[in-house]
């Protein structure tokens, strides 16, 4: 198993003074940049000492957000290729349905390749449906529009000496040449957020690793979708390698620790979901059978991460979002996740969340790396050689 | 507004249209708002009374489908040429609510000698204002429940036009109505919002007698911007009607009929 820090670069010393969306609308002069400047440089630092304790690094990016201040994950990454030396550097991902310019996309990730030495990994995602309102690219499409701009840049990487040229529906280039090339070749390791198993599904026929956020009870039957599919196509079971899973993870060497550091982590999940009720889901971002089912059902979304009202310790661990406890507690917690989703390759750990400060940022990923990673990376191995050994 | 079928269905340029034709006389071709209509609409019941009403549901909206060569208003307009020529359409009366105001005033300026005059109501389609201020509500920027507060001046006529919201007791089909709307007019009218740069510097063009109809309470598009918009044509008439919002001709379809149809009286020569 594989572990990532994440952090949202979160503006939380403005929580406290927003009543509504903490998104789109927010007021901007509670980006205090001062505030953010510092903040920044923390998020970044912990970033350095998570690669020096063995962690990979994977980062995000939101826009008009209170709760991932991240306007460029390209732009965090530039920066970490260059003061990191070991981790892996995951973009997860670039909103490609966002962006009006994929050639530019595709020559900031070989860049930071080539300067990290072939230390990136590569995802790219449709984006939460508020980001179109900042980057004012249509919902109606947005998965066609997905879809070529990822096979032009999987192209644009791709591709070797004289230039291209590329006339899609969505994307025009007259002169594809992309320098640098990435570093790895033929290029870097590609990953794909899903939630659904039709998406699933594609992901396996691309053989990517898949990701999935919080998806508790639903990340089984992803996983299941990608095993069959991903057999079908590769002729071969998938590896435990291909199957990532987002929750928070708090640490601490006593249950009081782990409750304080709980208690200020929390609020996390209050406000990372007040999206306004407008952008939760423009016409056009899901499909009409979904929308049309949803109208009918009265079912439009999730609710408290799918949790009940005062979740326990336990509810958050069980339902996926949060793995909080002593290292003995975290084992037992993840492994039992783990396993009811078919076995999970990746961990990927917002261990900064909320109101958790430096500190116990770094003492959390510090006593993780030393007294759960290990355990843990053993697990994982023995679940893959059952994999291996089943298909044999 | 959006809840039943229409009852025809056609296949034209390679689209399957729902549309509904009713009534004897000259020709109206009407276009819909982005919410769509459904065939019992009363402004369409009282103009079918005097005249050939032809009103389909657009590519992409109701039950009519949409290759994805449709994607823009450009193709539209183009759908509307090809059926107007495959109905054999001549001397029209082309009327549009909203979203289809903005469609009859694009299609009015591609010159053609099919339509003989143009009815507007509470239309979209152009931009007066500077850059830093907006002409028509963002209305993709709004929630569901924003309708009845945005779209009509009556709260309880909105709510009855809307069935209420109870998309539960609703058929899957009407769900799926109601979905495929709204994501049409997204596609469409995503952005710019509603208009296009280019049309109020053609709408010189247009050289049929125009009505400009609006609702003294349109919260979507003013009155002003609908006295900017009859001004831009050459020989325009524009009329509000009172305790009406932008989907007044649902709220007084009697009003906005009695306008309409005495401007088209008005407008046909007398026989010599």
């Amino acid at each position: 198993m594989e572990f990532w820090h994440f952090s949202e670069q979160s503006m939380h010393p403005a929580w406290d003074k927003i009543d509504g969306p903490t998104k789109v609308l927010v007021d901007n002069r509670l980006c205090d940049p001062e505030v953010a400047h510092k903040l920044y440089n923390r998020y970044l630092d912990e970033w350095m000492i998570a690669d020096e304790l063995g962690y990979n690094i994977f980062v995000n990016e939101h826009h008009a957000s209170a709760n991932c201040m991240s306007a460029s994950c390209l732009l965090t990454l530039g920066i970490l290729a260059r003061q990191t030396k070991k981790a892996r550097l995951l973009c997860l991902g670039v909103p490609i349905t966002n962006r009006t310019d994929p050639y530019r996309v595709a020559e900031e990730l070989a860049m930071i390749d080539v300067i990290s030495g072939g230390r990136l990994e590569i995802g790219l995602v449709k984006a939460s449906p508020f980001e179109l309102a900042m980057s004012n690219q249509s919902p109606a499409r947005i998965m066609d529009r997905y879809w070529e701009a990822h096979d032009f840049i999987v192209k644009a990487l791709t591709h070797k000496g004289t230039p291209f040229s590329w006339e899609g529906e969505f994307y025009q280039y007259r002169n594809v040449n992309l320098w640098p090339r990435p570093f790895q070749q033929p290029m870097p390791p590609m990953w794909i957020t899903a939630s659904g198993a039709s998406t699933g599904r594609k992901v396996a026929q691309l053989g990517y690793t898949m990701a999935t956020f919080f998806n508790g009870a639903g990340t089984r039957p992803l996983y299941e979708a990608y095993k069959d599919e991903y057999l079908k196509t590769h002729g071969r079971p998938a590896p435990l390698d291909r199957f990532a899973y987002l929750a928070i993870v708090v640490c601490g060497r006593t249950e009081a620790e782990v409750q304080e550091r709980v208690k200020k982590v929390k609020p996390y999940l209050e406000v990372q979901p007040r999206t306004p009720k407008a952008w939760s889901n423009p016409p056009g971002y899901e499909s009409v059978e979904l929308n049309a089912g949803a109208l009918k059902s009265g079912v439009t979304g999730r609710i408290n991460f799918g949790l009940p009202p005062n979740p326990t310790l336990q509810d958050m661990a069980e339902g996926g979002i949060m793995f909080a406890g002593t290292p003995d507690q975290l084992y037992d917690q993840m492994v039992k996740f783990s396993d009811r989703c078919g076995g999970i390759g990746h961990m990927l750990m917002l261990s900064q969340a909320g109101y958790l400060s430096h500190d116990e940022t770094v003492d959390t990923l510090t006593i993780f790396a030393n007294e759960v990673a290990p355990r843990l990376r053993a697990y994982a191995k023995q679940k893959n050689e059952e994999i291996v050994q089943a298909a044999e | 507004m959006f809840v039943t079928s229409l009852p025809e269905t056609r296949v034209i340029a390679g689209v399957t249209v729902e549309i509904l034709i009713k009534g004897q006389g000259q020709n109206l071709l009407f276009l819909h708002a982005g919410h769509g209509f459904q065939a019992d609409d009363p402004l369409l019941a009282a103009l079918s009374k005097q005249y050939r009403v032809i009103a389909a549901s657009h590519p992409g909206f109701g039950a009519t489908s949409r290759p994805n060569s449709i994607t823009s208003m450009e193709d539209l307009v183009f759908f509307y040429l090809d059926l107007m020529e495959s109905l054999d359409l001549t001397d029209i009366i082309v009327a549009g609510v909203s979203f289809g105001g903005w469609i009859a005033a694009e299609l009015a300026t591609r010159g053609t000698g099919r339509i003989s005059k143009l009815v507007l109501i509470d239309a979209v389609g152009v931009k007066f204002s500077d850059r830093e201020t907006r002409d028509i509500t963002d209305i993709f920027a709004t929630a569901l429940e924003e309708i009845p507060e945005l779209f009509f001046h009556d709260n309880e006529k909105a709510m009855a036009v809307l069935g209420h919201f109870d998309f539960k007791n609703m058929s899957l089909e009407t769900t799926t109505r109601f979905a495929r709307n709204r994501e049409a007019l997204l596609l469409f009218g995503w952005s710019p919002t509603l208009y296009n740069p280019k049309l109020l510097g053609r709408l010189h063009r247009v050289h049929v007698p125009v009505l400009v109809l609006w609702g003294a309470d349109d919260r979507i598009v003013s009155v002003e911007y609908g006295r900017k918009y009859a001004a831009a044509f050459a020989d325009a008439k524009f009329s509000v009607v009172k305790d009406a919002g932008h989907y007044g001709y649902l709220e007084q379809p009697a009003a906005y009929a009695t306008e309409v149809l005495e401007f088209l009286v008005a407008k046909t020569p007398v026989a010599a």
